[in-house]
């Protein structure tokens, strides 16, 4: 395998930030810059390690890597089993580099300092949590991380929101609550039903189950539906978003940008690995559901977001879209659309988690987030507004940064085996220019009243911040090859093992051979 | 320079980027230089490719660049390639030297603007994505421009904004524009699924050999059409190009006139085989929006008052002549008709920027009048310009419309006389416009008073810098005709169908296809007849607004756009906001109402049952004691066990 193998990388990805999470809870109470100090270290260390993953990561493998598996509860067959392949890859590195920008270049905020020890250990706690959920190989320990991020995001939304923050923290806690309930009966039931149909034994491991395992189609369907549920309330697909907007809006910022950035893609990333990989056939059966839906989400969630007379509730809304261009894809079946619904997953989660950030900057600047206080603003502020443009355009899917590779990659394979969906669903790329130009216009054209006359301009340290969203913005827009290369073997290997599964024969399109142009011949 | 091709693109992006880190720094007129070189280097390296093709032999002449693989999943491959044949050549040549002179005219008309450098930035860009749309290899590297040039287009409408009406027009070109866009998408899609690639060689390629079935063919066809009428503003998405004239007038002749809205047109040529493999209707169904939209607009613009409206309506009607010359086959009447315009449109449209220039920004023609005594290179370019488009012989505008006419004849003579009464209506609002600018008595005089408080109002000719464009275009509009020569018995065999010859490898159908036809035969007696057309026009519109024979026929209805935009935008404020208000409210009230409905019903179901728990031995004991009796009663009386 890898030379670097003996390495536990992916178990620090996960332990350090736990780790650290730790430390600083325990860090003296009268030392309150210990905690950032420990929180920026940690972080920073996190995403320097990813970064090197992502260097060692052997692109023409699809396989999982840097695997490291040891038994945990042996006797339930529940094993410490990490490994990262090209679909879990870059999100990984996304999280790894989101903590330490959210943890470093937004301030919380606290009227006493003291209060940033608890802010900095959730955070931290969050980081471990969504780490794990992604390089988690085992049914029980994906459920443990997948349930630790709400507890974090909880008290992030609840201690550090805005005015209405306990009770989306609450809508939160619950809907999602709920959702993995379901998962958790489903967990267990497959668990068990696949001992007793061939497996043999008792094991929580996702590779064995998801090789050895048999289910018949109907139980593999109730199976399937537990864990969908829980993804579905997750994404969030129509009509389980609600809880979202709310969310969003009282967050703070840095609960924002990890939320859109990384939280969302626990379930797109969920359907993947635990809904196609565990269960081809009900995910196949399923398809004209999801597709719908997704749909639905892109128009409909494009559609609310126009009305929206608060940023970020714009904002959320439009990551109901997007997140519906995801789920589109993924339910598609082609190398195209799969590998456009991952890279999607990094794009959103770059330009949304960029629009957060800006939309933070706008209210730590003038306490509003209504698009109607605000007027003007690239007049006072041009640089500030330059920068939102290009996240803006890279969300609206303009060609040449990244937003548009990925949905033209979903819509075009999906174009495949689900034409008329695509149809509808392309029209929401209209919509994405009609709700963010119009807003873009409302907030930033004009000529600034009074209130708005004073809006500083960008700051460097904010600049700072910015910067590398929009380098990987440009860059993967221009220059998508490194990223897809690596994320494509994966892809492949899902569709075949749902084709060996299924029956299923991914469509290829017409390869039409031309003739030389001189050729005469026939 | 063919193996260098990739310079055409990467000089205006050298420039963009220069200006986008040293633009405050270089300042004015530093950073408008800097973009004019970029854009001048283009050029150069284009001419020299020219040359380069014109060498080859005419089976040869294309030239395909790989720079990098762009898009590459599985079956998907798409690359980021440069192709240089005659039709792209033709197309950056004119981009490049219309944009260089337009450039140089921008460095006068913008200055002392305090975004002067920022003006450039986006000039550059613009360049840069125009180019990656005629230089495209395939239909996403033409997307890539497509898509770039719209957002530009966006930036430099909207580029004083705050201005609430230019930051709307700069959205409403992106959104209409993005309808379009839709169009394009699915047809690369289409294309995509049935030949595997979305190259222009495989996708021509399939439909020339007939491996491209019908249908499919004509979706694509269909479909590009869809994005090309968003583009070229033709009917029904015409309607963001009138409002498009809020960006400052150097854009408005280089995006506006020149290049961007004749990408649609471009882009239905460089598929042409595909459109031939197409079902019938499809062809015809472009040539009737077409002609349509030229009648349309040119209604249009006969009662205008603003004097950069009206070149915006002539656009609409010029490009519609375009579309008609593409829907019946005359794809290189199309090419030429682009290049003519260009050569003339912006020549106009400099012409009225440097109007309002010296009128002190001021549009309206009733304000204007006589301007020719103090104008004189302006108003003596424009003039030439008005007489080309008008269709007077032997300037340029005359050439190519005769020949769009001569195949419109062959194909449909309702679609014919349709063109006729265009080019009628051509020359008499153009005609209109020159006499109410440069002639007539000078009505800007009497509203001195208003520009009273700025001291004494005196307009004035402009600076050489925006001059010297003028004149070059000018003197094109003069000769351009010249590159396609109709086959009339005077004209020397080897100064016939230049453009044609040049353009073949690409575009397989030339006169050929009409050869034969009652109209070909007739072609001496049409071109008669189209000047008969233009004098009409013109002498009409000397008897209304010079000599004020008649009452000038402006009705309301034609100012105001046949009232289109009002409805359009009506329909948007009202039933269309009220619908998009109604799903966000359905959001908040019934999908989110459900779950807060569900969750207040758990509360107060819980909330009931606590009172159960009191807490009090009687109480519960009640309860058993009834629970024991009603298993009793159901034993006994229900089920019947005693």
């Amino acid at each position: 395998m890898h030379g670097a193998v003996d390495f536990p990388l992916l178990s620090m990805l996960v332990l350090v930030p736990a780790i650290g999470s730790l430390l600083v809870a325990l860090s003296p109470r009268r030392r309150p810059e210990y905690a950032k100090l420990i929180a920026t270290v940690t972080s920073v260390g996190v995403g320097a390690m990813s970064v090197w993953m992502l260097r060692a990561f052997d692109s023409h493998s699809g396989g999982f890597q840097f695997v490291s598996r040891h038994p945990w509860i042996e006797s339930w067959g529940i094993s410490w089993h990490l490994g990262v392949d090209g679909i879990s890859l870059f999100l990984v590195v996304l999280t790894g580099v989101l903590f330490p920008l959210a943890i470093v270049g937004i301030d919380p905020h606290n009227d006493d300092p003291r209060r940033d020890k608890p802010y900095f250990a959730w955070l931290l706690l969050l980081e471990a949590g969504v780490m794990g959920s992604f390089v988690s190989l085992d049914l029980f320990l994906f459920f443990v991380c997948f349930e630790i991020v709400l507890v974090p995001m909880y008290f992030l939304i609840g201690g550090w929101g805005y005015e209405g923050r306990v009770g989306a923290a609450t809508k939160f806690f619950l809907y999602t609550m709920l959702g993995s309930a379901f998962m958790l009966v489903s967990i267990l039931a497959t668990v068990f039903i696949a001992s007793a149909n061939g497996l043999g034994r008792i094991t929580f491991d996702l590779v064995e189950l998801a090789e050895g395992a048999s289910f018949a189609a109907s139980t593999g369907r109730w199976l399937f539906f537990g864990f969908a549920i829980a993804f579905a309330v997750k994404v969030p697909v129509f009509p389980l978003h609600t809880w979202l907007p709310d969310a969003h809006t009282q967050a703070p910022t840095a609960g924002s940008v990890v939320l859109a950035g990384v939280m969302l893609k626990l379930g797109t990333y969920g359907f993947l690995r635990f809904g196609l990989y565990l269960f081809p056939e009900a995910a196949r059966w399923s398809r004209p559901l999801w597709l719908t839906l997704a749909v639905i989400g892109i128009i409909y969630g494009a559609i609310a977001a126009t009305m929206q007379g608060d940023l970020k509730r714009l904002v959320a809304y439009s990551s109901v879209a997007h997140l519906g261009f995801i789920v589109l894809g993924t339910f598609a079946f082609t190398s195209q659309a799969i590998t456009g619904s991952v890279m999607q997953m990094v794009n959103h989660g770059v330009s949304t988690g960029a629009l957060f950030l800006m939309v933070g900057m706008i209210y730590e600047r003038r306490h509003t987030r209504q698009i109607a206080d605000l007027r003007g603003l690239q007049h006072v502020a041009p640089v500030f507004a330059a920068a939102f443009t290009v996240v803006m355009l890279s969300s609206i899917g303009v060609p040449g940064l990244n937003g548009f590779v990925g949905e033209y990659l979903i819509l075009i394979g999906s174009f495949l085996t689900a034409r008329w969906w695509v149809v509808v669903a392309a029209t929401g790329v209209i919509l994405a220019a009609l709700y963010l130009l119009w807003a873009y216009q409302r907030v930033f054209h004009g000529e600034p009243d009074e209130e708005n006359r004073s809006f500083p301009e960008l700051r460097w340290k904010e600049g700072l911040v910015l910067l590398p969203f929009i380098g990987i913005i440009v860059f993967t827009g221009i220059y998508p090859k490194p990223m897809l290369e690596r994320i494509e073997p994966a892809v492949h290997d899902l569709i075949e093992h749902v084709s060996d599964r299924t029956g299923y024969v991914e469509p290829q399109p017409a390869a039409i051979s031309i003739d030389d142009e001189h050729g005469e011949g026939e | 320079m063919l193996d260098v091709i990739w310079l055409v693109p990467a000089l205006p992006l050298v420039g963009f980027l220069a200006i986008l880190l040293f633009g405050r720094r270089l300042g004015e007129p530093g950073a408008g230089y800097v973009a004019a070189a970029a854009v001048l280097g283009a050029f150069v390296v284009t001419v020299g490719a020219f040359f380069d093709l014109l060498s080859l032999d005419e089976h040869h002449r294309e030239h395909v660049s790989v720079l990098f693989s762009w898009v590459p999943v599985s079956s998907l491959q798409i690359d980021m390639a440069l192709l240089a044949d005659p039709l792209s050549i033709t197309m950056a040549l004119f981009v490049t030297g219309i944009g260089f002179l337009i450039h140089l005219f921008a460095i006068g008309y913008m200055h002392g603007d305090p975004k002067f450098s920022k003006f450039f930035l986006y000039l550059n860009l613009f360049v840069l994505s125009m180019l990656m749309l005629v230089l495209g290899e395939n239909l996403l590297v033409t997307f890539l421009g497509w898509e770039g040039v719209g957002a530009c287009s966006y930036f430099l409408i909207s580029f004083w904004h705050t201005r609430e009406s230019a930051a709307t027009a700069g959205k409403k070109a992106f959104v209409t524009n993005r309808i379009g866009d839709w169009g394009v998408m699915l047809a690369m899609f289409l294309g995509f699924q049935a030949v595997g690639s979305v190259s222009y060689s495989a996708l021509n390629g399939a439909a020339e050999s007939g491996a491209l079935a019908s249908s499919t063919a004509t979706g694509i066809a269909l479909l590009l059409f869809v994005g090309a009428a968003g583009k070229s503003a033709q009917l029904p998405l015409y309607l963001w190009l009138p409002d498009a004239m809020e960006g400052p007038t150097p854009v408005s002749a280089l995006i506006h006139a020149a290049t961007m809205v004749t990408a649609g047109v471009f882009l239905m040529t460089r598929m042409n085989p595909v459109i031939a493999a197409s079902a019938d209707y499809a062809p015809q169904i472009i040539a009737w929006v077409g002609a349509l939209t030229a009648l349309f607009a040119a209604t249009i613009a006969v009662a205008q008052h603003d004097i950069k409206k009206v070149l915006a309506y002539s656009t609409v009607s010029q490009l519609g002549y375009m579309f008609l010359a593409v829907g019946t086959g005359a794809y290189v009447a199309a090419v030429f008709h682009m290049v003519t315009h260009a050569f003339f449109k912006a020549l106009m449209f400099l012409g009225s920027g440097s109007v309002i220039h010296g009128m002190h920004h001021e549009q309206d023609m009733r304000r204007m009048g006589a301007l020719r005594t103090v104008m004189p290179i302006t108003a003596g370019t424009f003039i030439i310009g008005w007489l080309a488009i008008a269709g007077v012989p032997p300037f340029a505008g005359f050439w190519s419309k005769d020949e769009i006419l001569l195949f419109t004849l062959a194909s449909s003579p309702v679609l014919y006389v349709i063109g006729l009464v265009t080019a009628v209506l051509t020359a008499f609002y153009m005609t209109r416009q020159v006499v109410m600018v440069f002639f007539g008595e000078a009505r800007w005089e009497s509203h001195a008073d208003d520009h009273g408080a700025h001291g004494e109002f005196r307009p004035h000719e402009s600076p050489p810098i925006m001059l010297f464009p003028l004149v070059v275009l000018a003197g094109l509009s003069v000769v351009g005709g010249a590159i396609q020569l109709p086959s009339f018995g005077i004209i020397p065999d080897s100064w016939r169908h230049r453009l044609e010859d040049w353009l073949h490898p690409v575009v397989e159908p030339g006169e050929a296809v009409i050869k034969g036809t009652a109209a070909y035969d007739a072609k001496s007696w049409l071109a008669l007849l189209a000047i008969a057309c233009a004098v009409l026009g013109i002498a009409a519109a000397i008897a209304v607004y010079a000599k004020g024979r008649a009452k000038p026929f402006e009705p309301e209805l034609l100012a105001r756009g046949w009232r289109y935009d009002e409805t359009v935008s009506a329909f948007m404020g009202g039933p269309g906001r009220r619908a998009f208000d109604a799903v966000a409210r359905f959001d908040s009230g019934v999908v989110d109402g459900a779950v807060t409905g569900t969750a207040s019903g758990v509360r107060s179901v819980a909330e009931r049952l606590r009172r159960g728990q009191t807490g009090f031995v009687r109480n519960y004991s009640a309860v058993v004691v009834a629970g024991v009796l009603g298993v009793l009663i159901w034993f006994v009386i229900i089920r019947g066990v005693l």
